[in-house]
């Protein structure tokens, strides 16, 4: 029986008085909806999760610029300084700003991602799943119920906000993802369903009222390089969660708030390029340069 | 808004940068292209909007031209499909216009063949995406549900008669969207139901009395 589950209250009663984990909640109500098996649905999981791997790949091994040439080198950068001069907080950080930059990248240059939730913010999760994965040893099926977590998570996000920087600023899609992401590594480290929601309630906080206004439009200028960014603030807020730190306001207030704070957002910095950066004497030139 | 699924969120896999400029672009001409069925001669985009400021930078041209030959939204040849030999195929256009009655990422897509037909269509953000007019029609075809599309009579009782078909055979409706040229005119109804139809009802909905033309619209692999 499908549940009509449309917030994290919901969700986190549902979990406990059933004993379950949030991603058997989750697989089994899209099973159900979708009228197919819940081996199908982590088989569908899974070729996103493939994909996801797939672009890092692709995007770790390329220097090619996007078209506007703003970008498409810096994931290069990163690699090659590590080489020689290891990252202070170790090797998974490195891999995971590596991985970030690598997916974006890719994604800039008509490369093959997976939106999660959107294309602009896919290098995220998919960063930090697989750098935590890789070296901490979880297995393809631990990080198939981390990646049905983070997209239950973001799932319940849209119910009440658009995950679109044209609706809710750059806060729905980054800030999901990286909310998404922290739902992920949370789950993978053996989190309990409130410190799951928790850690997701933390990184999103932190993120509210970030504005979409990218240079000339493009998804490149300031989106590649805040995927890295965000990515690591998700591992922040998975810390502090699994020591028991809790988010003061609950994780549907922050979603109402977030809401609010997109409604209250000028049309301006939401995906329009009016305002913000976009228009910054340097975007400006650039605009003028790639589009006459 | 239609609540997304948990699948919406950890998908599509797709060629970027964009999931409303370039996939849903792909989704566009995708649907477009299962709408008109015949392979067309040439085909008209025009774009409007945010898609024809920014479209060039987000391969949203070289989208809906692979969506309408048939790639889907995660085809490494969508990158160089001005190149490619299947582009060679038809032949196509664009035009780009400004107009604030239309959705920031609107196309009208001409078809030009055996028969012409006009699809006009928007991405409506997050790869998803709604045809909103097919000829003179007002339609809504999100390409998530197998759907028919009916043009009739305008009289009473049409409704009524296609769906007893779709309930003899089990079908389930997931929506229906009904609209008239004027009263006693051609209407056209569109009717999304749960899993598929197969080509003997349509062919049975196509002898009801007045109906003139039925097409069956595949719904999009996610």
């Amino acid at each position: 029986m499908e549940m009509n589950i449309n917030t994290f209250e919901q969700l986190h009663n549902e979990c406990i008085s059933r004993n379950k984990a949030i991603y058997e909640i989750a697989q089994e109500n899209m099973a159900s909806s979708a009228d197919i098996s819940v081996d199908e649905v982590r088989a569908f999981t899974n070729r996103s999760l493939f994909a996801m791997k797939e672009a890092i790949q692709t995007g770790m091994a390329s220097r090619e610029l996007s078209m506007s040439g703003m970008c498409g080198q810096d994931c290069h950068r990163v690699q090659r300084r590590f080489e020689t001069v290891p990252a202070i907080f170790g090797k998974t950080f490195e891999k995971i700003i590596e991985y970030a930059l690598a997916t974006s990248e890719e994604n800039i240059r008509m490369g093959k991602i997976v939106a999660c939730p959107t294309a602009g913010s896919c290098g995220i999760l998919p960063a930090t799943l697989t750098a935590v994965s890789e070296d901490f040893n979880y297995s393809e099926r631990e990080q198939i119920n981390a990646l049905i977590t983070a997209g239950e998570i973001g799932r319940i996000i849209s119910v009440k906000v658009a995950l679109a920087g044209a609706v809710a600023g750059c806060q729905a899609e980054c800030g999901t993802a990286s909310a998404m992401s922290a739902a992920a590594i949370c789950q993978l480290r053996g989190g309990n369903v409130s410190q799951i929601l928790n850690a997701s309630a933390l990184a999103l906080k932190n993120l509210l009222g970030l504005t979409c206004d990218p240079v000339a439009g493009l998804v490149e200028v300031p989106c590649v390089k805040r995927n890295p960014f965000l990515a690591i603030h998700s591992i922040t807020a998975v810390e502090l969660a699994l020591s028991g730190v809790e988010s003061k306001i609950p994780i549907d207030e922050v979603i109402d708030a977030m809401e609010q704070t997109g409604a209250l957002m000028s049309p301006t910095l939401k995906e329009s390029s009016q305002a913000g950066l976009a228009t910054t004497k340097t975007a400006l030139e650039v605009q003028k340069r790639v589009f006459g | 808004m239609k609540k997304s699924t948990l699948f919406d969120i950890i998908s599509p896999v797709m060629v970027g940068p964009s999931s409303s400029h370039t996939a849903g672009a792909v989704r566009l001409g995708l649907l477009a292209r299962n709408i008109y069925k015949n392979k067309p001669e040439k085909v008209i985009f025009k774009l409007y909007n945010s898609y024809a400021h920014t479209g060039k930078g987000h391969g949203t041209e070289k989208g809906l031209l692979a969506g309408v030959l048939g790639l889907r939204v995660d085809d490494r040849r969508i990158k160089d499909i001005f190149n490619s030999d299947i582009a060679k195929e038809i032949e196509y256009e664009f035009e780009y216009c400004d107009n604030f009655k239309y959705h920031p990422n609107a196309v009208d897509m001409t078809f030009i063949g055996k028969n012409n037909m006009f699809i006009s269509g928007e991405s409506v953000g997050a790869g998803e995406i709604a045809v909103r007019k097919i000829n003179d029609f007002t339609v809504k075809l999100t390409g998530k549900y197998n759907t028919v599309l009916i043009v009739y009579k305008d009289m009473p009782g049409m409704i009524s008669q296609v769906s007893s078909v779709l309930q003899y055979h089990n079908i389930n409706i997931a929506s229906l969207f009904c609209d008239r040229n004027a009263k006693g005119k051609e209407a056209s109804m569109v009717i999304s139901v749960d899993g598929n139809i197969s080509p003997d009802i349509v062919d049975i909905i196509e002898e009801i009395p007045e109906v003139y033309f039925v097409s069956y619209i595949e719904k999009l692999e996610h």
